[in-house]
């Protein structure tokens, strides 16, 4: 964290100064670890080892099994007490696997990528079976597949078409789970996971991760002794922890061992991703991802049932809780995309909505580059030919496109693929048969424009223009705009079906005077009427929405993302712009500072702040609680829901409702289900649904690893993602050829592939030259010297760089064999300032099942003196 | 004083427009579950009442401000009361980021080691090694560990350096020229346009701080942002710190804080937490003092640093004692052989005293 996000480390400081204890894992002693009180190092990529054996530990405890707090938070606010199918096999039983694993078939996309394939119906809790808990089976969740919704086997009932949709809900199954409070009937989630955890000893776990075992008791206890009633423990990590094939589990091994540690939904708890860059929040929040759109909701995709919007919905929503409310989501949406084209008797213009049809993350798309699928590409603010995993391959496939656009800073590594890629350098690719037409748009920097960030807390904070950007370069919001405006003159008088939707699209975003008086860039759009349009507004007077509350499914409102609404309440009233701190003595919540969304909430699922019976925890740690005072006796109010934050939870719902059997939404919640996302209102410590890999995290190896897996005859996540090409060999397990495990990282002093420091002499200057960091039991063993060039080899190319030798990197025992690690930041290339090799030539194209992420931080390696 | 220990200088208290919701000091804010999404969108919910704004009860100033109003929030430049300034840097803070090193030179305009095509040193994460007069910053990175029973065990000491601004400043005693000054924040600064380049004082920094800058050729060191300063603005590194390690203010507020953080290091266990040059022991005190972890020396400071002008009074004293002699001599003549000996010793170490602190 001190290495990748150093200002955000500020807050960290803060704390350590106040008495924090700051644990850092990692396989290296970092800038990070040099803060830490404790430093535990592990192999790269065996951290679910180390997470089930903290799981482990804590519930095996003696603090846990008798401080009562963290038995009230685990029956009533997870899923541990829920039953289980009567079929489920755990990984103790399979030896690995869990039930229900089959083999996958690719589809006509062809590049899903999948290795095997999981039918979840074992799974899912004993008294709601597929469908009713989650979004569907299977890969479902990415649209990869065909999938069914509802009760497996039967064939839902046709969907009622709306508006209204209550109806739509109103039909949908919702029964309720089965529980056992005392947490001692086998089948019930408590037991399944004990079981499951219980060999993740501290002998296993030094055996598989290297790390010392007293030192993992020590990181163990530190934080069970730092939970309870009146403390809270935070995990932060950078998001290289994704950066595996089994990325997504290790995530929820930390939120698992989270809410058994009663560490979710209270301040100072939690689990927080620090993204990779700014605003990569803001990213998935109106998403360039390919499988959801805006708010987190799936994209609409040609393999599921979704011919229409009432059929959509009836695949998509969770009729319990608050995803129940999806069809005011959805149809506001569609009324941001298509305006008063968007009617009810056209059904809001869905069939114009584009859909997916396969994986179409980047290394997808990259692959069907190089199968000359793919003819244009732009590249803004990304340059694949560098940061791409198996960057060779990467760069070759850029070769066959028609078209290539880069709007950056620089002439990057992308842009110049065709001229100074080593590829041409060595006569792979041959510059005069390139037929790639690249163009090259300088672009404004973030103080030459307005707009927002939306950083890794939901916090999204709009920022101001500074100045004016030079000569030609531009902002994105400019250049998105008007080539859309160019577009849509182009495809002007089109009757072509496939153009309707592009046609009918929104697209008015024009330059507010008032807004550019100031500027040179008189045609720079107006960013505040984008902001506008995501907030939210009634579609027929134009005033802006203020809450959530207001939206609505019959195209009345006009919303772009819901999770947004709120943000922009009036025409002159930008809450992101606000920059108010709370005065001291400081309460925490600074609910004036930016604006968080959903509705300003700064700590989610925060009910769980408070006992079940709405009181605080503890004093030290209150957060929100029911106050009976408060209620509006005019609307039956027995009370209200009061304190520092905005409360997740509707507002005058008292701790003692029952749940509604019969009912729908946050009716079939009860006063003490905190997880209002979730169907059953519980945290996940099993997940029966929504991941395509299993419903426990379970150490696997990764997949180039130099040992076999000291927990399982399983060696791997059994259907991870695997493009096998040629140039994207694999060096299969203990391969002697490649016995060192291999990092990728990023320095403090440059960021990702160089672009915004490589070029720049001050940074420049701070890290001029690649470097490899290996130990010294290492360098004596190959007999090399500091500063020596070496070369590193992987399957799928070599490279050079100067060896920093140092005792920050250590050999670790890892099932009895000595494990070595070869450390190497990524931030060079072959443009800019200073250069170097690019190190994603070793590496490659894999990916998690669930996210597609690849294996940037685990694979395998082997090195010589040059 | 009008600054704070944490590296900015303290704006006045954020005042709230008038007419909206103030929160006393002390006082926590409960908020009132708001209807903001509360109001669950969704059937079986109780509705929100129609319109409620979502920060209607939290707070939210009504008015918002435009970005005309977001500058007019700049502090007016009004520089700093003229009081002893300067930096006290926790090291046990410092990530080594490095951010000190580049704003500085941003602010500085400085350049850097072949216009930045600079070379792998080898020694830890430090590749720009030391300050000179293109650095004026400079963390240092110490790697300290130990094979043990319980695995590796270690420390990386990081450590932002800069000029010490001493209260007995050697640059400014040899300065032939006049171009080294002590400003009236008690800091000591080059004047470029006055310096001749003759880099006597480069020898007589005791901490090795000052060099000759290539682009201009005068000796050049850390100014304490002295422009800055006038303008009541925090210098550019410790404004750029993103963990406070480098703190700006006031000598004696410094001085407070840093005695507090190293008595809680020490009930802490950290037995070689010491400060360094925080009184007067190191060349009469330093401007820019430090709290470290370990021996000075570990750090490349010098445990006693010695001024060139430390040999003044003695030389002196000899020199006189020596011309005193010599005129005896002159009086009673040469055959006394003994003190024809004595007399040629004093005169020796005289005048190479002489040469030394350039007198």
């Amino acid at each position: 964290m001190a290495e990748c996000h150093p200002v955000a480390f500020r807050w960290v400081s803060q704390a350590k100064l106040q008495g924090a204890k700051l644990i850092h894992v990692d396989p290296r002693f970092t800038r990070t670890s040099a803060l830490a009180d404790i430093h535990a190092p592990v192999r790269a990529g065996s951290d679910i080892a180390f997470l089930g054996g903290m799981i482990n530990h804590v519930i095996n405890s003696e603090r846990w099994n008798t401080e009562p707090f963290f038995k009230e938070y685990v029956v009533n606010y997870t899923n541990a007490a829920t039953i289980i199918n009567a079929e489920f096999k755990d990984t103790e039983d399979l030896d690995g696997l869990f039930s229900g694993l089959g083999e996958y078939k690719e589809g006509a996309w062809g590049l899903n990528g999948f290795v095997g394939q999981y039918d979840n119906k074992t799974w899912q809790y004993e008294a709601a079976p597929v469908g009713d808990q989650g979004r569907t089976a299977n890969t479902g969740q990415s649209g990869e597949q065909p999938v069914e919704s509802g009760q497996p086997g039967a064939e839902p009932a046709p969907a009622p078409p709306g508006p209204p949709y209550d109806p739509l809900i109103q039909a949908m199954p919702r029964p309720t789970p089965n529980r056992d409070p005392s947490l001692q009937d086998p089948r019930c989630v408590f037991q399944i996971l004990k079981k499951h955890y219980s060999r993740y000893t501290p002998e296993m776990v030094e055996r598989v991760t290297g790390c010392p075992r007293d030192r993992f008791v020590q990181v163990a206890e530190t934080l069970l002794q730092n939970s309870g009633p009146d403390r809270t423990s935070a995990f932060c990590y950078a998001v290289a922890w994704t950066q595996h094939t089994t990325g997504v589990q290790m995530i929820g091994a930390a939120a698992l061992l989270q809410l058994l540690l009663g560490n979710i939904g209270r301040p100072g708890g939690g689990v927080m991703a620090l993204r990779g860059h700014a605003t990569i929040q803001g990213s998935t929040d109106i998403p360039t991802l390919y499988h959801s759109i805006h708010g987190y909701m799936p994209h609409p995709t040609a393999l599921k049932k979704h011919n229409s919007v009432a059929e959509y919905l009836q695949t998509e929503t969770l009729p319990k809780g608050f995803w129940s409310g999806m069809p005011k989501f959805f149809v506001s949406y569609l009324k941001s995309m298509y305006g008063d084209a968007a009617t009810p008797q056209n059904d809001f213009g869905f069939a114009w909505h584009p859909r997916i049809a396969g994986d179409h993350s980047h290394m997808p798309m990259m692959l069907a580059m190089s199968e000359g699928r793919v003819k244009g590409m732009f590249a803004m603010g990304q340059n694949p030919a560098v940061g791409g995993q198996n960057a060779g391959f990467q760069r070759k496939a850029l070769a066959k496109l028609e078209w290539l656009v880069v709007k950056d800073n620089f002439e990057t590594e992308t842009a110049a693929f065709w001229r100074t890629s080593p590829e041409v350098k060595n006569g792979q690719l041959k510059m005069e048969e390139i037929q790639t037409e690249v163009f090259l748009f300088p672009s404004a920097q973030v103080a030459e424009m307005d707009g927002s960030y939306t950083n890794t807390q939901r916090l999204v904070k709009w920022h101001h223009k500074a100045v004016d950007p030079p000569g030609d370069c531009r902002s994105d919001p400019w250049f998105t705009y008007h080539l859309g405006k160019r577009l849509k003159a182009m495809y002007a008088g089109s009757t072509a079906p496939r153009d309707q939707g592009f046609l009918n699209l929104v697209w008015n975003f024009e330059p507010n005077p008032e807004e550019v008086a100031d500027s040179r860039i008189k045609d720079e759009p107006s960013v505040y009427a984008m902001m506008r349009e995501i907030n939210g507004f009634q579609t027929a007077t134009g005033e802006h929405l203020k809450a959530i509350g207001d939206i609505k499914d019959d195209g009345s409102t006009t919303c772009a993302s819901w999770i947004y609404c709120g943000v922009y309440p009036e025409e002159g009233r930008l809450l992101a712009a606000s920059r108010e701190p709370d005065p001291d003595p400081l309460p925490g919540a600074n609910l004036n500072w930016g604006y968080s969304w959903p509705s300003n909430r700064r700590v989610i699922y925060n009910r769980a702040s408070a006992r079940p019976d709405g009181q605080p925890w503890s004093e030290r740690k209150k957060w929100i609680w029911w106050d009976p005072t408060k209620g509006d006796p005019a609307k039956n109010e027995k009370g209200k829901w009061v304190g520092y934050d905005v409360p997740d939870f509707p507002p005058a719902k008292a701790p003692d409702t029952p749940a509604d059997p019969n009912g729908i939404g946050m009716a079939a919640h009860s006063g003490t289900d905190p997880f209002i996302l979730k169907a059953d209102g519980k945290g996940w410590l099993f997940t029966p649904t929504g991941l395509v890999d299993g419903p426990l995290p379970t150490h696997y190896e990764p997949v180039e690893t130099p040992v076999k897996n000291p927990l399982y005859s399983q060696q791997n996540n059994p259907v991870y993602k695997n493009w096998a090409r040629e140039g994207n060999e694999i060096a299969p397990p203990e391969d002697p050829s490649y016995p060192y495990v291999l990092s990728t990282y990023r320095l403090t002093e440059h960021h990702l592939s160089g672009v915004m420091s490589r070029w720049l002499p001050w940074l420049a200057e701070l890290q001029p030259e690649l470097f490899a960091e290996i130990s010294p039991e290492l360098a004596e063993e190959k007999e090399i010297n500091n500063t020596d060039m070496i070369r590193i080899i992987t399957p799928r190319g070599e490279i050079q760089a100067k060896a920093l030798v140092t005792p920050r990197l250590q050999p670790l025992m890892v099932a009895d064999k000595t494990i070595h690690h070869v450390g190497l930041p990524w931030h060079w290339g072959y443009q800019g300032l200073v250069t170097g090799a690019v190190v994603n030539d070793l590496s490659s194209l894999i990916g998690d099942p669930n996210v597609s992420m690849h294996e940037g931080k685990s694979f395998v390696c082997n090195v010589e003196k040059a | 004083m009008a600054q704070t220990a944490q590296g900015t200088p303290a704006t006045p208290a954020a005042s709230t427009p008038s007419g909206e919701t103030s929160f006393p000091a002390g006082t926590p804010i409960i908020v009132e579950g708001t209807p903001a999404l509360g109001g669950s969108p969704m059937p079986g919910g109780s509705p929100p009442p129609p319109g409620t704004p979502v920060g209607a009860m939290i707070g939210t100033p009504a008015a918002l401000e435009t970005p005309a109003e977001n500058t007019a929030a700049f502090p007016a430049a009004v520089p700093f009361d003229a009081v002893p300034m300067g930096f006290y840097t926790d090291t046990t803070v410092c990530i080594g980021c490095k951010a000190c090193e580049v704003a500085c030179k941003e602010w500085n305009g400085l350049s850097s080691y072949n216009g930045g095509v600079n070379v792998l040193s080898g020694d830890s994460y430090d590749n720009t090694r030391h300050l000179d007069g293109q650095h004026w910053r400079h963390v240092k990175f110490i790697e300290q560990f130990d094979n043990t029973n319980q695995g590796r065990q270690g420390r990386w000491l990081m450590m932002s350096d800069v000029c010490k601004h001493c209260v007995q400043a050697g640059c400014m005693d040899v300065c032939p020229t006049g171009a080294i000054i002590r400003t009236e924040f008690d800091t000591v600064v080059i004047q470029s346009d006055v310096c001749n380049g003759c880099r006597a004082c480069i020898g007589a920094c005791p901490f090795g701080v000052i060099e000759i800058n290539p682009t201009n050729n005068t000796a050049m060191k850390c100014t304490l942002c002295y422009d800055r300063m006038q303008a009541g603005l925090t210098p550019a590194c410790a404004q750029a710190c993103p963990t406070a390690s480098i703190q700006f203010g006031a000598i004696d507020d410094l001085k407070q804080s840093a005695q507090q953080r190293l008595e809680q290091l020490q009930s802490l266990g950290e037995t070689r937490a010491q400060l360094y040059g925080a009184d007067d022991k190191i060349v009469g005190g330093l401007n820019s003092f430090y709290l470290l972890v370990d021996e000075p020396e570990v750090y490349g400071l010098p445990a006693s640093p010695q001024l060139p002008s430390r040999n003044v009074p003695t030389s002196g004293l000899m020199s006189t004692a020596g011309a005193v002699a010599m005129g005896v001599l002159g009086l009673v003549g040469l055959r006394k052989r003994r003190m024809d000996q004595f007399a040629a010793e004093r005169a020796g170490t005289g005048q190479r005293d002489e040469e030394v602190t350039g007198d």
